[in-house]
């Protein structure tokens, strides 16, 4: 449990910020300059709070002008955009420096878990500078990991990497999220990561808070349609070996995935920009388009411009957002309540963070 | 060892016995400045920048005058060490080793200095988020990663201090067997008429330990610069 306040100006910019998080992943999401890197430094400790309020497990780190507790006694684990490890230390010794200062009686993070999950255990009499990008983060993740903390904070750990690193390293912080319960605080400007990784998803903009919720609820809305996204939530089925797709099932239908994903059964998250829906009032036959879900129409905004954002419940209570041309729309008769069929193109369909 | 009295072998060994207490004097003293100097902020830190400095800049024979009022019999601390500790540095071989370590200061702050800056900040912040205080935190990272510029530090220094003559012979005048450094006998020499050889060949020895001290701190740099590339 963690509990965030913050009022205070740091520089020309007003930080005001009150946001709480539970056991899972609590993502800081926004575009860069809103705030999410100083949210971070407040609950570190690495910048002095002079008012508002930080509590972590039942504990105040800072209160106002009152409390304030150093950075190395608050016991909340810190994984930078950097790997940032020792580099006159050997892995295994980098792994090992938090629990020095861990008290005995609460290093109850083991490390041959850590060590397993993160599969580093090759590289454990290696040092830092002859490790590639990827493996010093995955070393670095296991680092903050093994000094036992109460709470993680992650400051963009992937945004160093390039596509396929990221798409190693992101399984792992989801596993590491379910095998050692540490409740994770995320920053991040990807929408993917946070959709994969977060419970809760705390919107910044221009150091205010713009929205929280859920990554389904948050991402609906949107200013621009190029950012609307919708998730839509299901299970991996049997590959399609031949053509290379896996598709994903949901009450709606199925969703094909590009690439072979397993394994088999997985509970899966998926993204979908608006602009890249379709919406058809009948099951459209002679279309290369493989990605037909079900549902009905919630909402129709009303609006001037050439385009608008039409809400579509899917059958099984997923949402999923269409950005469509209103003449369309007055074309086909589309209002609340009337069945459609989303029309999404299959190749907009991948689990790889952009 | 041809034409070396036994006087000049106890100024050699002297000297180095000199200058390696006063190098593990001065290496300590020197790295809590140079990490003040590096990564403190205070009022008034140029001038303490300055204050280390001075003997570089000064006059060896100022130097070791102001230690002579400081540290003498009768200087302002000296007393005070005297009554109340029987501590003397005037006329002592202990007195060589302050002037050699006022002397060497500079050059070795100088070298440490350069060193702990070269140590990325934010290693030590990661120190810290992982638990380690501030002194955790010098001991486990900030001093390993800085022991290029302290290993060179200490050769240098050590240098500086076998060499040391103005600072020396002002304050602990040139006493034989007591304060009789190197550079000491070598001006003791060139100062009689039937020293030239004396003189001569202690130079050759100065030089050679001046430019082996010089060549092994490159090679600790080196051997550094390679280790961690």
């Amino acid at each position: 449990m963690i509990d965030v306040e913050i009022h205070q100006r740091l520089g020309g910019f007003q930080l005001d910020v009150d946001f709480s998080g539970d056991g899972g992943v609590t993502a800081l999401f926004g575009p860069s300059g809103s705030g999410k890197s100083s949210v971070i430094k407040f609950i570190a400790g690495l910048t002095r709070l002079r008012s508002g309020r930080i509590v972590v497990d039942g504990a105040v780190m800072a209160d106002g002008q009152t409390r304030h507790v150093p950075p190395h006694r608050r016991r909340i684990g810190v994984v930078f955009q950097e790997a940032r490890l020792f580099p006159h230390l050997s892995v295994r010794h980098n792994l090992r420096y938090g629990r020095l200062f861990t008290p005995r009686g609460q290093r109850h993070i083991a490390e041959g878990p850590v060590i397993e999950t993160l599969g580093i255990g090759h590289l454990l009499d290696r040092h830092p500078s002859t490790l590639s990008g990827g493996e010093q983060q995955r070393v670095s993740l296991g680092r903050a990991l093994l000094a036992s903390p109460r709470l993680l904070l992650m400051d963009e750990p992937l945004a160093s990497l390039d596509a396929p690193r990221r798409l190693e390293i992101l399984p792992l912080i989801e596993a590491l999220r379910d095998e050692f319960g540490i409740p994770i605080v995320y920053v991040s400007h990807a929408v993917e990561e946070v959709v994969r990784l977060a419970g809760k998803v705390v919107v910044l903009e221009a150091g205010k808070v713009a929205r929280v919720g859920s990554p389904t609820d948050v991402f609906r809305v949107a200013a621009d349609r190029f950012e609307i996204m919708s998730v839509i939530e299901g299970r991996l089925g049997p590959p399609n070996a031949p053509f290379q797709l896996t598709p994903v099932e949901t009450p709606a239908g199925i969703v094909w995935l590009n690439g072979l994903v397993r394994p088999l059964g997985r509970e899966v998250r998926v993204l979908v920009h608006a602009t890249d829906v379709a919406l058809a009032t009948r099951r459209p036959e002679g279309v290369t388009i493989r990605t037909v879900l079900a549902g009905t129409v919630a909402d129709v905004p009303d609006g001037s411009g050439p385009s608008v954002t039409v809400d579509v419940a899917l059958d099984g209570g997923s949402r999923i957002a269409a950005s469509v041309t209103r003449a369309a729309v007055a074309e086909l008769g589309l209002k609340p309540g009337r069945p459609v069929f989303a029309l999404v193109k299959s190749v907009a369909l991948d689990e790889r963070p952009l | 060892m041809p034409d070396l009295s036994p006087d000049a072998w106890t100024a050699i060994a002297l000297s180095f016995k000199v200058a390696a207490v006063a190098t593990l004097w001065g290496v300590p003293v020197s790295t809590v400045l140079a990490l003040i100097l590096a990564r403190g902020r205070f009022p008034g830190k140029a001038l303490f920048d300055g204050l280390i400095h001075l003997p570089l800049v000064l006059p060896p024979v100022v130097t070791g005058y102001a230690l002579l009022l400081l540290l003498g019999r009768k200087g302002l601390i000296g007393a005070f060490l005297d009554q109340h500790f029987g501590i003397v540095f005037a006329f002592r071989w202990t007195g060589a080793v302050v002037a050699a370590v006022v002397m060497s200061l500079p050059i070795i702050v100088r070298a440490i200095r350069l060193s702990i800056e070269a140590v990325d900040a934010r290693l030590e912040q990661a120190s810290g988020a992982l638990g380690a205080g501030p002194f955790a935190t010098f001991f486990l990272v900030t001093l390993p990663l800085s022991l290029p510029g302290i290993l060179v530090g200490a050769t240098l220094g050590f240098a500086k201090a076998l060499g040391e003559f103005g600072a020396t012979i002002t304050f602990v005048s040139n006493i034989p067997g007591e304060t009789r450094t190197i550079a000491s006998a070598i001006y003791t020499a060139s100062q009689s008429p039937e020293g030239d050889g004396e003189a001569l060949l202690l130079s050759v020895i100065a030089a050679c330990i001046g430019l082996a001290a010089l060549v092994a701190s490159e090679v600790i740099a080196r051997w550094f610069r390679r280790a961690s590339s």
